[in-house]
């Protein structure tokens, strides 16, 4: 049998899915903002979306700066959710569902909502628009959530938890 | 920006169009799958890392561009800018805490969204739990900047 040349085990190691589905979809992803933003000027992020959509139901004064912004962010949302439809329909052949344990994506969810809402934006925003942007507060908080997630997701696969 | 009522009439579908491409490209990259994002974490799958860059790629090009190019958004008037926030040190303080819980869940915002869409119920439980955060830090912001009292800036 021939090996394959030193780059390529290397890849195959660091990529055992090869890198086209990220890299089309990340595309996509960076295409969806561009889309909006070429349009309206304005640079969407996801996690904006839960607060935006609490101010619908709660009267906390913290989430009034929102209320002008709830009802497109609710079509953002419904459009991210029936996009994913469209792919789970065309290639994935119906439902998917995840085994990761309930209370990890119930408290981690916890986590998350805080996290991003204190921390001014999540993976979309600082991850995909504000890196895009340049931005050095952005590059900061990717910096951040990336070193806390690793460690965290490194911390429960020692300790057994799977998924 | 423009309210409710003189919006052009082409913003929703505009910003429906751009959620539809960014679900699907979530979708499509596997984001949606908290396993794929784990997987990644513990350093068994670096595709990740084209999603996010490849994403900002993509933006950065537009961001870059759109300024020189046009004055103001065709449907809303408003300025082309990048997206720069202030840096304070909430913004590590916050990043830290997301990362937590992204490492423990595997899902973000927008890939949770995505997530239900691939039809992934169980992702409820994390977009439940990101309500419930998003509501204790409203709750609890709203709180200390009444207790101030002092015209504490919008954000």
């Amino acid at each position: 049998m021939v090996t394959d040349p030193v780059p390529l085990q290397v890849a195959a190691e660091l990529f055992p899915n090869g890198i086209s589905r990220y890299a089309v979809g990340g595309l996509l992803v960076g295409l969806g903002a561009a889309v909006i933003y070429v349009g309206t000027g304005i640079s969407a992020g996801a996690s904006t979306f839960l607060e935006s959509t609490l101010s619908y139901v709660s009267g906390q004064s913290r989430f009034q700066q929102y209320v002008a912004s709830r009802d497109w962010r609710v079509v953002f949302t419904l459009g991210i959710v029936l996009g994913a439809a469209v792919y789970a329909v065309v290639y994935q052949g119906g439902a998917w569902t995840t085994d990761v344990a309930w209370w990890r994506l119930l408290v981690g969810g916890v986590f998350v909502g805080i996290g991003t809402r204190v921390g001014k934006g999540c993976t979309s925003g600082h991850g995909v628009c504000g890196v895009g942007s340049a931005s050095k507060t952005s590059i900061l908080g990717v910096v951040a959530f990336l070193v806390t997630a690793i460690v965290t997701a490194q911390i429960v696969a020692a300790l057994g938890v799977t998924p | 920006m423009a309210s409710a009522t003189d919006r052009h009439p082409l913003f929703m579908p505009l910003v429906l169009l751009g959620g539809l491409i960014f679900g699907f490209g979530l979708a499509y990259s596997h984001m949606a799958r908290p396993e794929v994002v784990l997987n990644f974490l513990q350093f068994e799958d670096f595709g990740l890392l084209f999603v996010m860059f490849g994403g900002a790629a993509v933006t950065g090009v537009v961001f870059f561009v759109m300024p020189r190019v046009l004055d103001r958004a065709p449907l809303t008037g408003d300025r082309f800018e990048r997206r720069l926030k202030s840096f304070d040190r909430n913004v590590l303080i916050g990043g830290g805490i997301f990362g937590v819980g992204w490492g423990l869940s595997g899902i973000c915002p927008g890939a949770a969204y995505a997530s239900l869409g691939i039809g992934n119920v169980a992702i409820l439980w994390a977009l439940g739990g990101m309500f419930l955060g998003a509501y204790l830090q409203g709750w609890w912001r709203s709180q200390t900047s009444s207790a101030d009292a002092a015209p504490a800036g919008a954000d």
